[in-house]
């Protein structure tokens, strides 16, 4: 059976990289006793599948994480109280919200997310001239950057990436994030676009703050979803109105 | 509490690996400070990273956080990115459990484990706000602490620290907390530092550098005077009687990011009678206390379960030594069950066929290389440094290792080793090609890795006397092995850089004079000097000159039989006479067999402290020949118990 979670990553776990949380999950599996398939061979890895890496030092609201369960034993696992059981084998600041079971034909993360939605902290701008910044963007045609790509600078055009942009009203700041903050869908498909990317587009550059990813959206068809919607009961993607 | 969490947090986005700086580890604590608590800040010199698995910071972590009377936290040194950032900033060293400043703890406590790790020492004093000197502290600085195995000769340090532990830390720091807690509780009155120092000095394995006085006559050191009658003249090392007393760490951390030795360790014996002459962990640790089998198996399988590691390492000096090793180790493996799968590594493994063989039966996954340390070329260097491993023990453990399918062996050596002639350097070549060899007939690419470390002779071990190699006599060495091994198909040679050698060899039986030598490097930004690309010779001939003080004296020189060591007024429960005995003994090429299993032969390690070694089986372990005794009836291997030979050094 293959389960695909929802989870948390705020405070001061932040600051641990996407290998060190892979980490604490392999040792999560192995204290709660999850039944957990493992890969062939000499050494074997627990089946887990993460979706796009989060940066260290950046939070996120709604990060993803597909596991095989072991079946027949996967019948006996409680999915309800999967969530706050496994949330306690993990680090304070990683908190599994919610989780269902998917098909294993269903195409992986990292395949199906087309964009994120970000948050970004500007601290040492004033809400004013943070707006007039992002009218300037906004209003670019094309936005040229250099990027590196296996070892030569290559030209390329950031301002396709940018799906959407603004800045957030002082009213819609989450309660621990300070000052302007930035709103921003950034495509990760057919190619990424970093937050730091973003702020290094800005002339001049802008400075980031805290960085909080919110959501990851499948866009296909005209339509957009979630990989999981927050708050999803425990069942299948089809029966939570997903699919 | 967060202290300083809020000023340091908007820092670490932009430092190298931020991790390092956030605690939360599982089994970390978040203990309650209070007035009348003893707060400790144990500390490791090093990065998170290397500092955090030490197993000596986190027994005494745990014992003191269940004491009423105690808190304790932790901290090791910052990246060089995040100190500047600190700096700049004005922020001091904080603790990663609370974030708290680290001038806010009454002991500001030093695991020292390595020489080049002392810069850094005096860099943590001094980001913490606190005078580097000594001297320079008045009653509200914390007291800075150094316990470890460097610190049998702490004298290099003596300007810096306050007060320094030898032995065993598990005892003594309930009583450095009660002298501690009762000066706090008095208000720690200012220019009452003296008193809470004396009164430390008291307390037993307990040395305060500042009432001692080291006389010198012209550049000789001649003796080294207490600067009060109620300090005693000779500081003897805590040793606990019986490690079963001490089943810690209970709740071993588990870091968020990588680090070394990032499994689970369980130490299952202190001390090592082997009696190898260089060796000083095996000098000062005796005597020998195994844990009980049935503690260690409940330690594992705790462990295991809580941390979710599925690697446990069995530490000690010589794990293959445990007594009844094989039971142990099939009981863990049986243990595991069905389970997940758990690998069960041991840290040293004995030179020869059994040693592998138990290494067969834990490894069952990775077979990717296996180490052995042999030491020296020749058999008779090998006397000489009484690790008695025949050639033939060697090839026995290679055969072994290739034939179960490892591809890859690594040796590791010294070089620089008293009476080395270039016929034992070549030596080493030697053995490395008939180890390809053996292994060609099992494996179509077998690799032997010759790793080479300059030796530094170390206090309190037979060596003590010993002038050490010059760093060109040392490159000489290294190079002969070089080109030696040069046209040999699968042998790589590796070695440690002989000017850290020499570095290392200044600290090691420095004297007090070499402190400002330490600080003039470290205000130099002489910091990581364990770390290649930080490490820097120049800074440490530059500061001897300025001080004065001649390289060639302090590392190159013998010593003879009357002169005073640096180290002379502290103990480690040897008997002088019996070390230089043993130093007489290795340069007439006689061993000395373990006494574990062989008639006591007095080093004063046991008999001065009215405590024995705990050893569960009588009889030596099977297979094998190194000094244990039981291989004697191959009439060859010239082990005997004493001897007066006269050789001149």
């Amino acid at each position: 059976m293959r389960i695909r979670l929802r989870y948390r990553k705020l405070g001061k776990v932040r600051f641990t990289s996407h290998r060190d949380v892979a980490r604490c999950w392999e040792r999560a599996f192995r204290t709660s006793g999850l039944p957990i398939a493992s890969t062939e061979g000499f050494s074997p890895r627990p089946k887990m599948h993460f979706g796009l890496a989060l940066s260290t030092s950046h939070e996120s609201l709604g990060e993803y994480l597909d596991l095989d369960l072991l079946d027949p034993e996967s019948d006996s696992v409680d999915l309800d109280a999967l969530p706050a059981m496994l949330s306690g084998h993990l680090p304070d600041g990683i908190d599994i919200e919610t989780v269902a079971v998917i098909d294993r034909s269903e195409p992986s993360l990292q395949e199906a997310v087309t964009s994120c939605t970000w948050q970004i902290e500007v601290p040492t701008l004033t809400i004013d001239q943070l707006r007039a910044a992002v009218d300037r963007l906004v209003a670019s045609d094309t936005l040229p950057i250099v990027r590196e790509r296996k070892g030569k600078p290559v030209s390329d055009d950031l301002r396709p990436g940018i799906v959407h942009l603004e800045v957030l009203d002082p009213t819609a700041v989450p309660a621990d994030l300070a000052g302007p903050v930035l709103y921003a869908e950034l495509a990760t498909s057919p190619r990424s676009v970093r937050p730091s990317e973003l702020m290094a587009v800005f002339d001049p550059p802008l400075i980031e703050g805290r960085v909080r990813r919110i959501r990851q959206l499948i866009t296909e068809n005209g339509a957009t979803r979630e990989p999981l919607p927050p708050g999803a009961p425990s069942m299948t993607l089809a029966t939570a109105g997903v699919i | 509490m967060n202290g300083l969490w809020p000023q340091i947090e908007p820092l670490l986005s932009r430092v190298s690996k931020p991790a390092r700086y956030i605690g939360m580890e599982g089994g970390a604590q978040q203990p309650q400070h209070a007035p009348d608590k003893v707060a400790w800040l144990l500390a490791y010199p090093d990065t998170y990273e290397i500092g955090l698995p030490n197993q000596g910071l986190q027994i005494l972590y745990e014992i003191l956080n269940e004491r009423p009377d105690a808190v304790a936290e932790r901290t090791y040194a910052p990246w060089h990115d995040l100190e500047e950032l600190l700096r700049e900033h004005g922020i001091p060293l904080f603790s990663v459990d609370t974030h708290r400043s680290a001038a806010d703890f009454d002991i500001f406590g030093f695991n020292l484990s390595a020489e080049l790790t002392y810069t850094n020492l005096l860099n943590m004093v001094d980001l913490a706000g606190v005078p580097v000197r000594a001297a320079d502290r008045t009653a509200s600085h914390p007291l800075i602490a150094a316990g470890g195995h460097c610190t049998y000769n702490p004298e290099p340090l003596a300007d810096f620290l306050d007060l320094v532990v030898l032995g065993d830390g598990e005892e003594v720091v309930a009583e450095i907390t009660e002298v501690v807690g009762g000066w706090k509780a008095d208000g720690r009155r200012l220019g009452d530092r003296t008193g809470v120092l004396r009164a430390l000095a008291q307390v037993e394995g307990v040395y305060v550098p500042s009432m001692y006085r080291p006389v010198y006559s012209g550049v000789d050191l001649v003796g080294i005077e207490t600067c009060s009658r109620e300090v005693p003249e000779l500081v003897e090392k805590r040793t606990i009687a019986d490690l079963a007393d001490f089943p810690y760490p209970k709740q071993q951390l588990v870091p968020l990011t990588e680090v070394v030795h990032d499994r689970l360790n369980v130490e299952v014996f202190r001390g090592c009678t082997r009696g190898c002459r260089f060796c000083q962990a095996g000098m000062i640790t005796r005597p020998v206390r195994e844990r009980p089998a049935e503690q260690v198996r409940s330690m594992v399988a705790d462990g295991l379960r809580r941390t979710g590691y599925d690697e446990v390492s069995l530490t000690s000096l010589s794990t293959a030594d445990y007594s009844g090793i094989e039971a142990l180790v099939t009981d863990i493996v049986d243990a595991a069950g069905d389970g997940p799968s758990i690998t069960v590594a041991l840290p040293s493994l004995r030179v020869d066929a059994f040693g592998v063989g138990i290494a067969t039966q834990l490894q069952h996954a990775r077979r990717a290389g296996l180490t052995f340390a042999p030491e020296a070329g020749t058999w008779r260097m090998r006397q000489v440094i009484n690790k008695l491993i025949r050639e033939e023990d060697l090839y026995s453990a290679v055969e072994a290792a290739f034939s179960n399918g490892w591809r890859r062996v690594k040796l590791y050596f010294l070089t620089g080793l008293p009476t080395e002639t270039d016929e034992d350097t070549l030596g080493i070549a030697e053995l490395a090609r008939n180890c390809v060899e053996i292994g060609r007939a099992h494996t179509r690419n077998p690799s032997v890795t010759v790793s080479v470390g300059g030796f530094v002779p170390k206090p309190f071990t037979p060596f003590q006397w010993f002038g050490q190699n010059t760093v060109e006599e040392l490159q000489r060495k290294i190079n002969l092995l070089r080109d030696a091994t040069r046209r040999m198909h699968g042998v790589q040679v590796k070695w440690h850089d002989p000017k850290a050698t020499q570095v290392e060899g200044i600290m090691s039986r420095g004297d007090r004079r070499v402190g400002a030598v330490i600080e003039t490097v470290w205000r130099n930004g002489g910091t990581f000097q364990e770390w290649n690309e930080r490490f820097d010779l120049s800074l440490w001939l530059d500061a001897m000159a300025e001080h004065g003080l001649d390289p060639d004296w302090y590392t190159h020189r013998h010593r003879t039989e009357t002169e005073v060591l640096p180290w002379d007024h502290l103990s480690a429960g040897l008997h002088k006479d019996f070390l230089w005995q043993d130093w007489r003994d290795a340069l007439a090429e006689v061993g000395l067999p373990d006494c574990r299993w062989t008639p006591c032969y007095d080093c004063g390690a046991c008999t001065g402290y009215s405590i024995e070694h705990i050893v569960a089986s009588a009889t030596p372990p099977a297979g094998g020949s190194q000094g244990t005794g039981q291989d004697l009836s191959s009439t060859w291997v010239p082990v005997s118990i004493r001897s007066a030979e006269d050789v001149p050094v």
